[in-house]
C-alpha cells in the first residue's frame, strides 16, 4: 500500500501522508468494530455450525424448539399488524395537523424507548397480572392475559410501538399534500385519497418502519421474558429459548436458537439498507 | 367510482375523525394505561416505604453499577463513535456500504443473543476471554462482563448521531478549507473548526447510549451472574424482584429506573436547545 508506483510530480510529500493518516483511521475504525461487534456476531454462526449442519437440523426434531419458533412468529403476527395501522394513524396526526399538544404528542410516541423492557413488562403485571387492575375482572371471565400468549404480545407491542410513526412521519412531511388535494378535489373520499395517493406515496418509508418494528418484535427479549413465565413448550419464544437453553448448560441448543435470530437480523439490516437506498429521507437514530 | 357521495360531518366529528380514534385509544390503552398502573401502584406505598424500597443497600448498589457501567460504555463509544462516523462519511473505502449497515447490528441482534455470544467469546477459553485471561482479567459473570454488554448495544446511537452532521457538512467544505489556507494543520483544523459544530450530535448521541445502556436487562442477565454487590444492575433487580412476587420492591426500582431516564431525556433537549442557538 505505501508504494503507489505513480510518477511524483511537484508535490512529493504530502499526498501519500494524507493516505497514511486515511487507512490508518480506517483501520482503527474497523479494529474496533471488529472487536466490538464483527467477532460476537461471526462467533454465533462459528458455534451453531463448528459441527456441521447435522447438530443445528437436530434441534428441529426438539419440540419445545420448533414450539419456540411458532411463538416467536404467531407474537410478530399480531404484535406488527397493530403497531402499523397505530403507526400509520398517529403520523398521520402529526405530520398533517397543527393543533396543541403536538410536541407533546410527538415526546409521548418515543417514550416506549426510554423505558427498560423489563419495566415495560413489569407495568403489564401490574394491570393484567392475578393481583393487578384488572385481574379480578379478567380472572372472573377466566381469561389469561399474564404468562400466557396475550400479555407477550401486548408486552411486545409496547416496546416496537415507535418505530412505523417515526419513519413515517418525515416521508408524509416529504410528500406533501398537493396530489392529496388534487385527489380530493377530483372528488375522491378519504378512503381513496388515502389508499391511492397517500399509501403508494409512503410505501418505502412505511415498510422500513415495518421491517424495523418486525425485527424489533421477534427479537424482544426482556419485557417477554418479564410476562412470559417462560414455560417451555408454552410460553417460550426464541429469545427465551436462548437463554433457557444457555443456562441448561445446553449450548448446542442456544446457538442453533441464537443463529436463527441472528440470521433474521442480518435479513433486516439487508432490507433496510435497501430500503434507505429507495428513500431520501435523512436516517435518524433507530431501534 | 367518481359518483361516491360522500358526506362531509360538520363541527367535532369533522375532527374526531378515525386516526385520531385510533392513535388516542392505542395510546391510552397500550402505553398511558400501563404507565399509571405503574405510577399508582408506586403511590400505594407509603413515603417512608419507597423510601426505604429505594434506598435498599442492595438496590443502591445495583444503581452504582448500572450507571457506572453505563457511562463507562458510553464514554468508550464516544471517541470510537465519532471515529467510525468520520471513516464512514470522509472515505470511500472497498465496502464501505457494508461496514454502514452492519453499524445497526447490536440494534438489530436480539440481546440474549448477545450475551450468549459475548458470555463465549469472553469465558475464559474464548476467543477474546482466553487472552485476557493470562492478564488475570475475568470478564464473563463479573462486572467487566457487565461493561463489554454494554458497549455493545450502545455502539450505535454515537455514529448515528454525529454521522448525518458530519455528511451535512460536506457541502460545505470550505470552512475547513478556509482554515487550512490561513495556517492551521490537519489536527488544529479538526480541533478547532470541524468538532465543535459536532458537539451537540457527540453529545446527544452519548447521551442516547448512556440511556440505552442503564435499561438494559437481556444481555447482562446472560454474561453476568446477577450477585448484589458484584455485578447486578438494576433492570436485573426488577426482573429477580418480580420472580419473588415483590412487585412493590419491583415497582419502586422501576420507578428510580424511569426517572433516570427521563432526567438523561431532559438533558438530551437541552442539548438540543444548546445546539440550535450555537450552529
Amino acid at each position: 500500500m505505501a508504494s503507489n508506483g505513480k510518477p511524483e510530480l511537484g508535490r512529493p510529500q504530502s499526498r501519500p501522508q494524507i493516505s497514511w493518516g486515511k487507512w490508518l483511521l480506517i483501520g482503527l475504525a474497523l479494529a474496533y468494530l471488529g472487536i466490538v461487534v464483527y467477532i460476537p456476531t461471526v462467533n454465533v454462526f462459528v458455534q451453531a455450525f463448528s459441527q456441521g449442519v447435522g447438530p443445528f437440523l437436530g434441534n428441529f426434531a426438539n419440540h419445545e424448539f420448533v414450539h419456540a419458533i411458532k411463538m416467536t412468529v404467531l407474537i410478530a403476527a399480531l404484535a406488527v399488524p397493530m403497531n402499523t395501522i397505530f403507526g400509520l394513524c398517529a403520523a398521520w396526526i402529526v405530520a398533517r395537523h397543527q393543533f396543541r399538544g403536538r410536541a407533546l404528542l410527538l415526546t409521548i410516541l418515543d417514550l416506549p424507548f426510554s423505558i427498560s423492557p423489563v419495566v415495560a413488562g413489569l407495568m403489564i403485571i401490574l394491570l393484567y397480572g392475578r393481583q393487578g387492575w384488572f385481574g379480578p375482572l379478567l380472572q372472573g371471565a377466566d381469561i389469561q392475559i399474564v404468562f400466557a400468549y396475550p400479555g407477550m404480545v401486548l408486552a411486545t407491542a409496547f416496546v416496537a410501538m415507535p418505530f412505523v410513526a417515526r419513519e413515517v412521519i418525515p416521508v408524509l412531511e416529504e410528500l406533501g399534500t398537493d396530489q392529496e388535494q388534487a385527489a380530493h378535489t377530483l372528488g375522491a373520499n378519504a378512503w381513496q385519497t388515502f389508499w391511492r395517493v397517500t399509501l403508494p406515496g409512503i410505501r418505502w418509508g412505511l415498510l422500513y418502519g415495518v421491517v424495523l418494528t418486525n425485527a424489533r418484535s421477534m427479537g424482544e427479549f426482556g419485557a417477554v421474558s418479564a410476562v412470559s413465565g417462560n414455560v417451555a413448550g408454552k410460553t417460550q419464544t426464541l429469545t427465551l429459548f436462548v437463554e433457557e437453553a444457555y443456562k441448561q448448560y445446553q449450548t448446542q441448543a442456544s446457538y442453533g436458537a441464537a443463529v436463527i435470530l441472528a440470521g433474521l437480523a442480518l435479513v433486516s439490516l439487508a432490507l433496510k439498507a435497501l430500503l434507505e437506498s429507495k428513500t431520501h429521507v435523512p436516517r435518524r437514530v433507530q431501534f | 367510482m367518481g359518483l361516491t357521495l360522500t358526506t362531509r360531518p360538520a363541527g367535532l366529528l369533522r375532527h374526531f375523525s378515525w386516526p385520531w380514534a385510533v392513535t388516542l385509544g392505542y395510546l391510552g390503552v397500550m402505553l398511558l394505561l400501563p404507565t399509571l398502573a405503574l405510577i399508582a401502584k408506586a403511590g400505594t406505598e407509603t413515603p417512608a416505604d419507597i423510601w426505604r424500597i429505594a434506598t435498599d443497600p442492595v438496590a443502591v448498589s445495583a444503581y452504582q453499577v448500572t450507571v457506572g457501567a453505563s457511562l463507562a460504555a458510553a464514554l468508550v463509544n464516544t471517541p470510537f463513535g465519532v471515529l467510525v462516523a468520520w471513516v464512514l462519511v470522509r472515505y470511500p473505502f472497498p465496502g464501505r456500504r457494508v461496514v454502514d449497515a452492519l453499524v445497526d447490528l447490536p440494534f438489530a441482534l436480539p440481546t440474549s443473543v448477545a450475551g450468549l455470544t459475548l458470555a463465549t467469546i469472553y469465558s475464559d477459553t474464548g476467543w477474546l476471554g482466553s487472552l485476557l485471561a493470562p492478564l488475570g482479567i475475568k470478564v464473563s459473570f463479573t462486572v467487566y462482563g457487565v461493561f463489554v454488554a454494554l458497549v455493545f448495544i450502545s455502539l450505535p446511537f454515537v455514529i448515528r448521531t454525529v454521522q448525518p452532521v458530519l455528511q451535512e457538512m460536506q457541502s460545505e467544505p470550505e470552512i475547513e478549507e478556509a482554515a487550512r489556507s490561513l495556517g492551521a494543520n490537519a489536527p488544529q483544523t479538526f480541533w478547532r473548526v470541524t468538532l465543535p459544530p459536532l458537539m451537540p450530535a457527540i453529545l446527544t448521541g452519548f447521551a442516547l447510549g448512556f440511556s440505552r445502556a442503564v435499561g438494559e436487562f437481556g444481555s447482562v442477565v446472560i454474561i453476568a451472574s446477577g450477585i448484589p454487590y458484584k455485578d447486578l444492575v438494576a433492570p436485573v433487580l426488577v426482573f429477580q424482584r418480580l420472580e419473588q412476587y415483590d412487585y412493590s420492591g419491583a415497582t419502586v426500582i422501576g420507578v428510580v429506573l424511569i426517572l433516570i431516564s427521563l432526567v438523561v431525556l431532559l438533558g438530551i433537549n437541552l442539548i438540543q436547545v444548546w445546539g440550535k442557538r450555537y450552529g
